[in-house]
């Protein structure tokens, strides 16, 4: 069990890295396939725009959740709601 | 109380839930399937292709407020009770779908149609936002110990159902007109929309019979709800790092696997294998009709088994099974590829000229030649083939342009054989989505449960779920080269869902979901 979590926690790593390469995807991609011809609906500045903004909350949430995973937050997950503090 | 009492209780708990579930979706859906004829009504005539795109656009955004609507009304529910905030977003819903169905044309009011749409659109998502996890919820907190899966799976088949009635309520409105008829200013598109009024207003009565939750009642009666829910759902680390986990490790990969199987496949058919409006409809409606009874079946067996393991098996069948399956209907339903490549020695049985058009090209001397053929294959199947052609002036030669197909209409063991493959794909979405309601009312307490299920729930669905079809056609006209590139984005984001679900969820059944 011990050298499960401790796989656990080096995957967290591969998320907290995942998320700003995702993002950094899209914006080059924006900026190589934003078309302001209007040649390709599309690839309107508008649909780019709107994805990235949609994406990169969630992005900064997988990056916390690698760090949660990371630190080891999820080596143990709670069995009663009492543990989940509220 | 005696059992037939309790079952009683349960089924009636259900039916109203379900219903009222089935008639959000059926709303929501209406207005993807009739984009054509709704970007002709309610924006300018002069660019279709731009309406077309306008319109996905607005369709959309309906996804995309979805995770608001959840905040919105997750937080109500969570404060006032279950029953009466799914009540609100009922009539919210089928105000909104009622009402698109009354807004005039471009032609008469301008602007202010597509604006309108939109206001209505956005109402919509965040109505349909507030309702599942209300459904879900308040049939979680019924259902007795051992069979929560079981009885959950019953809200989670409504979005199938939702879509099936209505491709069913357009097809048979379409097949009793003509197309001008149906698509005429204030033509038969209109009356899906206008049913759901008489819908919304049988569920509405339906609902209004039930009563609250039980744990909801006993946790009000105590004095134990939640003063502030979102605050106790993502502000308390040990809540909010559940709520990543749902979202990331199941929703998400759940999401794109469901809108794969019944939205891209149904638009993969009809865009890229051209397939004719009646075949890729029906084929859908089969498909979705042999399918449906799996959503119950998983969440039963996950009841036996536990959620996690269903759930994982579905996304990882999808990530190895798209390319393979989208590209058999992209073969199969390829008249010049049946006749050169598939071996199978079918040749043109028939061909009838139907028309030839010339047209200029502007800015040039030359000119396009469109010419339309019926063309009928030995096995069967029958399209148009469109063939371009570019007639130079200079040389008064012409150059062999491309060739395209439409209207496609495939043999009977075709159609059968993409009814299946549909089949399949909609068999991955019951391995998904079939025992997944249980799963998040497990993981949160009944205080802050409807906020903190709802908001992973429509991230993965409304978010991630919803752009497929979108994301996809960018992909696609972004590397045209390859047909299938649309299926990398669904393949990539359950890829890691599941590598997230096997290692971080666990497959335990929560039994005691009253604390």
């Amino acid at each position: 069990m011990r050298k499960f979590n401790a796989f656990k926690r080096y995957f967290g790593l591969l998320f907290l890295f995942i998320a700003p390469f995702v993002i950094y995807e899209l914006i080059s991609g924006a900026l190589k396939h934003i078309d302001t011809k209007k040649t390709e609906l599309i690839n309107s500045p508008v649909n780019w725009i709107v994805i990235i903004a949609i994406f990169t909350p969630i992005a900064i949430g997988l990056v916390i959740f690698g760090w949660y995973a990371f630190r080891g937050e999820y080596d143990h997950l709670p069995q009663k709601s009492k543990e989940l503090d509220v | 109380m005696n059992g037939t009492n309790n079952v009683s209780k349960i089924r009636s708990v259900i039916a109203a839930s379900s219903v009222g579930t089935m008639i959000e979706w059926y709303d929501f859906y209406i207005f993807g399937m009739l984009s054509t004829t709704i970007s002709l009504q309610f924006f300018p005539k002069d660019n279709p292709t731009a309406a077309l795109l306008s319109t996905l656009a607005i369709f959309a955004m309906g996804f995309i407020v979805r995770p608001f609507g959840a905040l919105v009304f997750g937080r109500l529910g969570d404060i006032i009770g279950r029953k009466y905030t799914f009540l609100l977003t009922l009539i919210l819903m089928g105000g909104s779908t009622f009402l698109i169905g009354c807004i005039p044309s471009y032609e008469k009011i301008d602007i202010w149609a597509p604006i309108l749409v939109l206001l209505l659109r956005i109402l919509q998502g965040l109505a349909l936002g507030g309702e599942y996890g209300g459904a879900a919820t308040y049939v979680a907190e019924h259902a007795p110990v051992g069979k929560r899966g079981y009885y959950t799976s019953w809200i989670q088949t409504t979005a199938t159902l939702g879509l099936f009635l209505a491709l069913g309520i357009i097809l048979l409105v379409k097949s009793n007109m003509s197309d001008a008829a149906f698509n005429a200013e204030w033509g038969g598109w209109r009356y899906p929309f206008w049913i759901s009024i008489v819908l919304v207003g049988v569920s509405i009565y339906i609902r209004l019979r039930m009563k609250e939750s039980p744990l909801f009642s006993k946790l009000k009666a105590e004095g134990k709800t939640s003063a502030n829910p979102l605050k106790e759902s993502f502000r308390h680390k040990a809540n909010f790092k559940m709520v990543l986990l749902a979202l990331f490790g199941a929703v998400m990969g759940q999401g794109v696997v469901w809108y794969t199987g019944q939205f891209y496949a149904q638009n993969f058919l009809e865009t890229k294998c051209k397939l004719d409006f009646e075949q890729s409809r029906t084929i859908m409606l089969w498909a979705i009709a042999f399918a449906t009874p799996f959503f119950i079946f998983w969440g039963w067996l996950s009841d036996k088994i536990g959620r996690k393991w269903i759930m994982m098996a579905g996304m990882a069948l999808a990530i190895f099974t798209y390319r393979p399956i989208f590209n058999t209907f992209l073969k199969d339903s390829n008249g010049h590829y049946q006749e050169a490549f598939s071996g199978k020695g079918i040749t043109r049985s028939n061909e009838k000229a139907i028309g030839t058009k010339i047209e200029a090209i502007s800015n040039s001397e030359d000119s396009l030649m469109t010419r339309n053929t019926l063309v009928t294959l030995s096995n069967g199947m029958y399209y148009t083939e469109v063939v371009t052609d570019t007639i130079h002036k200079i040389n008064q030669g012409t150059a062999v342009g491309l060739r395209a197909q439409k209207n496609v209409h495939v043999n009977t063991s075709t159609y059968w054989q993409f009814v299946g493959l549909v089949f399949i794909l909609i068999l991955y979405v019951t391995m998904v989505y079939g025992p997944i309601a249980a799963f998040l009312v497990e993981m949160f307490p009944t205080k802050i449960r409807y906020t903190s299920m709802s908001l992973p729930y429509h991230i993965g669905n409304g978010v991630f779920g919803g752009l497929v079809p979108f994301i996809g056609l960018l992909l696609t006209t972004t590397y045209p080269a390859d047909p299938l590139v649309g299926l990398w984005y669904p393949i990539g984001v359950a890829a890691l869902c599941l590598v997230i679900g096997v290692l971080y969820l666990r497959n335990k059944i929560d039994r005691n979901i009253n604390d």
